[in-house]
């Protein structure tokens, strides 16, 4: 069997007064596909902060598969709607191998394509300010695509969609995960995307955390903030 | 017109400084500091007064204190609740100073018009080579860091989640800031710098939707601005400056007009 692509084992780490894990352990094979849940300030995104190497662990490690690429999607964006750059231009400011100006046509090649993939080709000269929160969530998403990660962090980037814009969104992140074998961790609150498109799912609360696939999930055991009633927007 | 140095040495100076202005006004106005660059230009003015009063070149005084002063200025308006108050003290400050020094080396009157409005009619085939290699300094370094310095001025949020090393960028991004405010002063003065370095951008912004494009837009606004100021200036002996912040403006408004039309 693989290695796997990151091992968390007996981390602990918190802040001054406030301790959130004292014992996380859990792998990520590569290839799949994982929900990080937990009601808010329970340590999702310093988690993230910790598998990304901005900050350190306490206790334990976080041992990464020697050939990890790293690619994060983060939850805020500060694009406002007078935001001058098209899709595409926005996409190809990660398009950083050569440090001259101009793209090279190799450049732009893999730039179409990583357009194409996310389904983008049709309107990557609309300037992004103007495009609609899912074309939005999918440029942030190409972007991350273009250094060719093998793992992929996606904070919360559903979170502002509506219902059928969530579904396109991660329909393509299912497809990207399966033709690219690519790693996801998929932050977010809502228990119904997380059963519908993830394998497992790794829950945090205060008391502790486990690790389970997402067809044992049983969403009256799940904190009150998550579960799916309350979850209408 | 061609045949007096004196106006080819103006029409040399002024493309390349409007070349600088433009490139660097579209990272201006992309990362949100036209308000810093005014801020520097007064600092400029108080260090161009300064540089009468103890002897040396305007510009060279002007360039001491905008390079020393930009990263301190720079983090004290990162944070947007503070960033008003602590400018305007900071602006205040240095327009006194600026005074002060004219005031002291008892030249004030001509000096002072020629600092704070400019006088690119005049300048020496000397001041030109130095105006040059300050441009091309702040061209040259900005093409080997185009793409991280366009990535974290387009996309912050990106830039830091992809590992740049965003504080480094800032720093450089201040220091070339520093060079271009005291080069575009040379032509327009401390007073009206930031029409070179945030109208020609802001009519990028409004018309261009790549990157290439915006810079082509800007550098091409900011060229027609000086070129046409002082071929206008020359025939009827009206100032430069008064031109060229016209013809910037016509410009800045034109643009926003068909960018509203678009909408």
């Amino acid at each position: 069997m693989d290695t796997p692509l990151l091992t968390v084992d007996h981390l602990s780490f918190g802040f001054h007064d406030r301790p959130l894990y004292s014992d996380l352990s859990f792998t990520l094979a590569r290839g799949s596909m994982t929900s990080l849940i937990g009601a808010n300030g329970v340590g999702k995104t310093t988690l993230i902060r910790l598998i990304m190497g901005q900050l350190a662990p306490q206790t334990g490690t976080i041992t990464q598969a020697a050939d990890m690429r790293l690619g994060y999607v983060p939850q805020f964006r500060n694009i406002d709607p007078e935001y001058p750059l098209s899709l595409r231009s926005f996409i190809q400011l990660n398009q950083r191998r050569h440090w001259h100006p101009w793209h090279t046509t190799g450049e732009q090649r893999e730039l179409d394509a990583v357009i194409a993939e996310c389904g983008l080709t049709a309107r990557q000269h609309q300037l992004l300010g103007k495009a609609s929160g899912g074309e939005k969530q999918k440029a942030y998403l190409a972007q991350a695509l273009l250094t060719r990660p093998n793992f992929l962090i996606l904070d919360e980037a559903t979170a502002s969609l509506d219902i059928n814009t969530k579904t396109e969104l991660m329909t393509l992140v299912r497809e990207l995960n399966r033709q690219r074998d690519l790693t996801v961790l998929f932050v977010t609150h809502d228990l119904e995307l997380a059963r519908a498109y993830t394998d497992q799912y790794l829950l945090l609360t205060p008391a502790g955390h486990e690790l389970r696939a997402t067809t044992e999930m049983d969403a009256a055991h799940m904190p009150a903030e998550l579960r799916p009633t309350e979850e209408v927007r | 017109m061609f045949a007096y140095e004196f106006m080819q040495n103006a029409f040399l100076a002024s493309t390349f400084i409007a070349l600088t202005t433009g490139i660097v006004g579209v990272f201006v106005t992309a990362r949100g500091m036209s308000f810093l660059a005014h801020t520097l230009s007064e600092i400029g003015f108080a260090g161009a007064a300064f540089a009468v009063f103890v002897g040396i070149r305007p510009l060279d005084g002007m360039l001491l204190t905008t390079i020393l002063s930009s990263v301190t200025v720079g983090k004290l308006s990162v944070r947007a609740s503070r960033r008003e108050a602590s400018i305007s003290a900071v602006s205040s400050l240095f327009t006194g100073l600026g005074i002060l020094f004219l005031a002291l080396s008892a030249k004030s009157s001509s000096y002072a018009t020629t600092i704070l409005f400019g006088s690119i009619i005049g300048i020496s085939r000397a001041d030109v080579w130095q105006l040059i290699g300050l441009a091309a300094s702040v061209l040259v370094t900005m093409s080997l860091a185009y793409r991280a310095l366009a990535f974290d001025s387009f996309d912050a949020v990106g830039a830091q989640a992809q590992g740049l090393r965003r504080n480094l960028i800032g720093i450089y991004f201040l220091l070339i800031l520093a060079v271009s405010v005291s080069i575009g002063a040379q032509i327009v003065g401390s007073l009206l710098v930031f029409i070179l370095l945030t109208l020609p951008p802001s009519v990028a912004k409004y018309l261009g939707r790549t990157l290439p494009q915006m810079l082509a837009i800007s550098v091409g606004t900011a060229l027609i601005g000086v070129w046409a100021g002082l071929v206008l200036g020359y025939y009827t002996n009206w100032p430069v400056t008064f031109f060229i912040a016209a013809i910037e403006c016509a410009f800045y408004f034109g643009a926003l007009l068909i960018h509203r039309r678009r909408d």
